[in-house]
């Protein structure tokens, strides 16, 4: 190099990624005005997909990235939809605080269930969690005010005066119910959206770096200093948090719920698993392309009952077998397009890239 | 409360989970696969005998002499087209594939078979049951139970005592120097498969004769016998009929203190053990 400084960049941006930050904020911009131009059932669809989309985002921050495979997911939802009803039923709150003290009770569950599961390794890992999920079940079922193992109700007055109907209400002048679903909806896009940004910063951090570490080599990673211990364990009160979050957002929006439906490991973890897998897992724009494919298949296989279950569950055996990587990660190992680009690129000096 | 009554019931349970178990832990031992899909295994096998039992009116333990065999081939095929291909390093595939399996068998048999919950019918011994001073025990409970030792017992033999054992044994240690001995592990894996298979169909004649099922029970059956693999201490097979017997005593109890509690009491006597003895009572597998 004789006297001449090389300057040496790491990078994550890439073409794509800078074509994309403006397409993605357009679909944004067009997300918040959605109400304005689409019909209520529209809406309520947007809904599924942007919360099972977080749920995803969650899982796969969990399982694709930090290595911890759960199957139990459904018990962050689950409580964080009953504390929601608590708060509003109980305790008089506004649904959106409820939807907070929800979300944080299932980060505080977090902290004595990652103390029982990270006692288990790999494969046990997963059906612990499943046994905490149903532990808290079968506690909540106990939970006599609250309807014990039938249920309760959240009464439509409560939601009609959830803070901002009114101003949806008064604005736009939608029908008190129809402004209900708009705020869920918006609160679903804040969290979709939030999800994404939280786990693109997350794995472009520090500790992304380190996580990716100790998923490649975790003896390496501890040689070099990573604690890869709390950083599993800040990976799952993160995603706990966001699981309880969407969880009770969504019991706002059912108005109705039971322990069975609250905890169930169909609709809150098998579905999320398939939706990650097909996708992609490991990737942030797996997750995307899965829920897309998934309410597709709903939609198409809607009148098939169980035949949907067992066709996704197939497709996820298949993909899972033949194309580990998902929908995604073949397009992009074909293309080499990175929407959301975690990974570092050594960029300037001599050689060229 | 009779507690000698209670205790015994509890006891006998434990049997049931010790047969759910066994297949789980001999496949975890071996290949350190844990199946996912293993109660919805059991519950598929409890289809098969009851269709046996069913259409060709034959008594439920010779449809159980028919059922072993056609499920040793289920769990052959399985491992050798499906499972060999998800080893590895990566604890990913194995625990996704599997899942995607409790899935497709759990709705195929609710598609088959409807949400109606059935029982396979075994004449007398339903109701049979014998007196030991003040108590009276069921006779199906108590054949459990023995089934159970029974199974245990041949298993052991099976690992320590034959040429197909070692091989499993060596397999386990380490794959790639057991194939440089002329172990094929792909095979000794889909060996092993049927067997956990064929004990899973000694479980499903219990499971079906003793009480209803329905498709959607597998996963519950999956949790007890993960617990009693757990409890027991992993990689040994007596220990896992302890830890059966813990969550049957465990589920006894607090079903009689409050029948609600009932699955509530064993799913916290497997944490409280977890907390107070990680590896469990009797751990052998260094893992």
């Amino acid at each position: 190099m004789d006297g001449q400084t090389t300057i040496w960049r790491v990078e994550t941006k890439t073409r794509a990624s800078t074509a994309f930050a403006i397409v993605a904020a357009l679909v944004i911009c067009a997300g918040l005005a959605a109400p304005m131009y689409l019909p209520r059932a529209t809406l309520q669809d947007l809904f599924f997909i942007l919360t099972m989309l977080a749920l995803a985002q969650s899982w796969n921050l969990l399982a694709g990235y930090a290595g911890l495979v759960s199957v139990g997911q459904q018990a962050f939802v689950g409580l964080g939809a009953y504390v929601m009803f608590a708060g509003v039923v109980l305790l008089k709150l506004d649904p959106l605080v409820a939807i907070l003290l929800g979300g944080i009770a299932s980060a505080l569950l977090a902290i004595p269930a990652g103390i029982f599961a990270f006692r288990l390794q790999g494969a046990y890992f997963a059906i612990g969690t499943w046994v905490i999920a149903e532990i808290v079940r079968l506690l909540v079922a106990q939970w006599k005010m609250l309807g014990g193992g039938t249920g309760t109700s959240l009464p439509a007055s409560t939601t009609r005066h959830m803070q901002g109907v009114d101003l949806v209400h008064r604005m736009f002048g939608f029908r008190p119910a129809q402004a209900v679903d708009v705020v869920c909806y918006w609160l679903a896009l804040l969290l979709a959206v939030a999800a994404i940004f939280m786990v693109y910063r997350l794995l472009r951090s520090r500790h992304g770096l380190a996580l990716a570490s100790v998923r490649d080599n975790q003896d390496a990673a501890r040689a070099v200093g990573v604690d890869a211990r709390r950083l599993k364990a800040l990976v799952y009160l993160a995603s706990a948090l966001v699981t309880g979050l969407v969880g009770a957002l969504i019991y706002v929006q059912k108005a109705r719920i039971s322990p069975d439906a609250a905890f169930s490991v169909t609709d809150w973890t098998a579905y999320v698993i398939f939706i990650v897998v097909i996708g992609g897992i490991g990737t942030i724009e797996g997750p995307i392309v899965g829920v897309l494919v998934f309410f597709a298949l709903q939609k198409l296989l809607a009148d098939f009952g169980s035949i949907y279950l067992m066709v996704l569950g197939l497709i996820g055996i298949v993909v899972m077998l033949f194309a580990p990587q998902g929908l995604w990660g073949l397009f992009a190992s074909r293309t080499g397009i990175q929407l959301l680009p975690v990974r570092r690129l050594l960029r300037g000096g001599p050689i060229k890239n | 409360m009779n507690w000698a009554d209670t205790i015994l019931q509890g006891v006998l349970l434990g049997g049931l989970y010790a047969l759910f178990a066994a297949g789980l832990s001999l496949v975890f031992g071996i290949m350190r696969l844990v199946n996912l899909a293993h109660g919805d295994l059991i519950v598929l096998a409890a289809y098969l005998i009851l269709v046996l039992v069913d259409t060709l009116n034959l008594n439920p333990f010779i449809a159980l002499v028919i059922a072993m065999p056609i499920m040793f081939g289920v769990g052959w095929l399985l491992q050798t087209y499906v499972l060999n291909r998800t080893l590895g390093p990566d604890i990913l595939p194995p625990l996704l594939v599997t899942f995607g399996l409790s899935v497709v068998l759990q709705n195929g048999l609710l598609q088959v078979y409807s949400a109606d919950s059935r029982r396979i019918p075994s004449g007398y011994l339903d109701t049979a049951s014998i007196s030991i001073g003040s108590l009276h025990v069921g006779v199906m409970p108590l054949l459990t139970f023995f089934s159970a030792v029974a199974v245990i017992l041949i298993l052991n033999r099976l690992l320590y005592a034959t040429e197909l054992g070692r091989a499993f044994r060596a397999t386990s240690d380490d794959a790639v120097t057991a194939g440089l001995m002329g172990i094929q592990p792909n095979r000794t894996f889909a060996i092993a498969t049927g067997i956990a298979m064929a004990i899973v169909a000694v479980a499903a004649l219990y499971l079906g004769t003793r009480s209803n099922f329905d498709p959607t029970i597998g996963p519950a059956r999956l949790i007890y016998a993960f617990e009693a693999v757990i409890m027991g201490g992993l990689g040994s097979l007596w220990g896992t009929l302890v830890g059966g017997i813990i969550l049957g005593m465990a589920q006894t109890i607090g079903g009689a203190i409050n029948p609600e509690w009932q699955i509530l009491a064993g799913h916290i006597a497997f944490v409280l053990v977890l907390l107070f003895r990680p590896r469990g009572f009797f751990p052998r597998a260094v893992d």
